[in-house]
């Protein structure tokens, strides 16, 4: 006995409300800090005071504005960029280089090395920063900007090169037999084949490390403490602090920092869920 | 592989040292960041300021650390962070296997489930500090449910605040691990689960008999990133949050570590502290060393 088509839909649609109302329930529980942000930050402070949880009104761009103007926001803002920036380069170009010679090459200690760049995936920043500390005090680097992009460099590339090395492996060896049967030696092969054909791994390496650098607290709050060189982060941790009468204000920051990797996610989802898995699922 | 005669013509010698100068930027990179770091903490944790001002060689930070309460309160608060890494995993697999039944809009509920994560922790904790203060949004609902007793300030209190904070952890890292089993699921072959529907296991039955055991390596992997980041990267939840306290009720290994480097400015100590921290994370290498060389094994 077969139901008919329309019944067997709607008994479908009831069955799963039950899974609709779950799946419901966890978005509003995602949502919910950044609805709360998002309309803070949009609110005078009175009426964040008589209505925290509402929608504003009136609807304000004041406290964007004074934190985009009156405050170190701006500064903050270009520095994380900067950061971000360099410290992706390097990482990238670093890490790309190393996982060539791991995936192309045999040679002895490859092994060690790739376990030691697992293994050091592990080690917790906290551990690091203090030698650091003291290293970047003793090269004059303290509250300059190149100290936390050596150091985030350098953070980065067991990840980065783990990921790259699973990604180079996976190229058909057969194009670099070709290449260098044409005459190309080792590093043009690097640059005019690996590399280009790596282009998605790339991409994905580069958006994860940024979310990571973008987002980092404890290193930038310890390197860069002069105020004119914070980054967001301890920038806007610490805004707290100077700023706890006004709490829309505070809202406004955070928005502000969350822009640009909101962005990066809207645009780059897939990328985030497949640098993000990397190695868990093949 | 690449050992055919190379056209620049330089000879077997630089064919053999070749790989190594690929290696070296990102070797001296990690010397610099990664390994002279640790070699100082273990030489300064060992050295002690004696009475007639020499430094010798001995354990008294070691003694100092052990001997202090804070520092077993601090280990026991990561301990019991640990206990919301089970939590984590139970609701990602969840919401995962939800998802993954095709519910209608399942794409849209990825995406809003997996937001939290990309947010900056930073950017959670000072929102947070407001949903879960006396007057936040969770007080607020309780009152409107009737519920005044169990109104309270949630991460000023001894006995809540690493439950609240665990719950917000929980929050953040949800999203990745319902992200990484629904990849997993996705790519799990559909016949062994029309199988099991043919022959009539119900929802429960088919998934926790047929997709559970094949879900068995992501499982692990999800347990050990976050067992790593409840031991390693807790810092910026702690320091946006609750400073630590009250008390030190919510101090964890590395918030107190950076207290003794930074506020309280005794290295010994605090290389100590690190010393004993990079201990604990030894185990999960040892974990990690098993499970990120098996998906790459073959030819390493």
């Amino acid at each position: 006995m077969k139901a008919p088509k329309s019944r067997l839909r709607f008994r479908n649609l009831l069955a799963s409300i039950p899974n609709q109302m779950i799946l419901i329930f966890f978005s509003v529980l995602s949502l919910y800090p950044v609805y709360y942000m998002a309309v803070t930050a949009f609110k005078t402070r009175p009426d964040w005071l008589r209505n925290q949880f509402g929608l504003p009104s009136p609807f304000t761009f004041q406290n964007i504005t004074d934190a985009l103007i009156k405050g170190e926001i701006p500064l903050w803002f270009g520095n994380s960029l900067i950061v971000t920036v360099a410290s992706l380069v390097i990482t990238t170009i670093v890490s790309a280089l190393a996982a060539y010679a791991i995936a192309r090459f045999r040679f002895p200690g490859r092994a060690f090395y790739f376990n030691t760049m697992i293994a050091l995936m592990v080690i917790p920043p906290a551990v690091l920063i203090l030698p650091l500390f003291v290293l970047m005090v003793n090269i004059n680097l303290i509250n300059k900007l190149p100290s936390v992009i050596i150091i985030y460099s350098g953070l980065l590339i067991p990840f980065s090169v783990y990921l790259l090395v699973s990604f180079f492996r996976s190229l058909p060896t057969e194009l670099f037999d070709a290449a260098s049967i044409d005459g190309c030696n080792n590093l043009d092969i690097f640059w005019r084949i690996s590399l280009p054909l790596s282009t998605p791994a790339l991409v994905t390496l580069i958006v994860v490390n940024a979310l990571f650098v973008w987002n980092e607290l404890l290193i930038a709050l310890v390197f860069l403490q002069d105020q004119t060189h914070k980054t967001l982060m301890p920038g806007l941790t610490l805004f707290k602090g100077h700023f706890t009468v006004n709490e829309p204000l505070i809202m406004a920051g955070t928005l502000i920092a969350t822009i640009p990797m909101i962005l990066l996610y809207l645009f780059g989802q897939r990328l985030f869920v497949e640098g993000l898995t990397a190695g868990a699922v093949k | 592989m690449l050992d055919k005669k190379l056209s620049t013509g330089t000879g077997i010698t630089f064919r053999k040292i070749e790989p190594y100068l690929y290696l070296a930027p990102a070797t001296i990179l990690i010397v610099l960041i990664f390994l002279y770091p640790i070699v100082d903490i273990i030489r300064t944790s060992l050295l002690q300021n004696n009475p007639d001002g020499i430094k010798t060689f001995g354990f008294t930070n070691y003694r100092l650390v052990f001997e202090d309460p804070v520092f077993w309160e601090a280990l026991s608060n990561n301990g019991k962070l640990l206990l919301s890494v089970p939590i984590l995993t139970v609701l990602s697999l969840l919401i995962a296997i939800l998802l993954f039944e095709h519910v209608r809009g399942w794409l849209v509920y990825r995406g809003i489930i997996f937001m939290p994560y990309i947010l900056a922790i930073p950017v959670v904790g000072v929102t947070f500090v407001y949903l879960l203060g006396l007057n936040g949004i969770v007080n607020t609902l309780l009152r409107g449910a009737g519920l005044e007793f169990l109104a309270q300030d949630w991460l000023g209190s001894v006995k809540w605040v690493l439950p609240s904070l665990s719950i917000v952890i929980i929050y953040r890292e949800m999203g990745f691990g319902v992200v990484l089993f629904l990849a997993r699921l996705m790519s799990l072959e559909k016949e062994m689960l029309e199988a099991a529907a043919i022959d009539g296991a119900n929802f429960w039955q088919k998934h926790i008999y047929v997709t559970l055991p094949q879900l068995s390596g992501v499982i692990e992997f999800l347990i050990i990133v976050e067992l790593i980041t409840m031991l390693s990267w807790v810092f910026a939840y702690v320091f946006t949050m609750t400073g630590g306290g009250p008390g030190f009720a919510s101090t964890v290994l590395e918030f107190y570590i950076w207290k003794h480097a930074f506020a309280f400015r005794s290295p010994g100590i605090a290389s100590a502290l690190a010393v004993v921290l990079l201990m604990v994370t030894t185990v999960l290498i040892v974990l990690q060393l098993r499970l990120r060389s098996r998906s790459l094994e073959e030819g390493l």
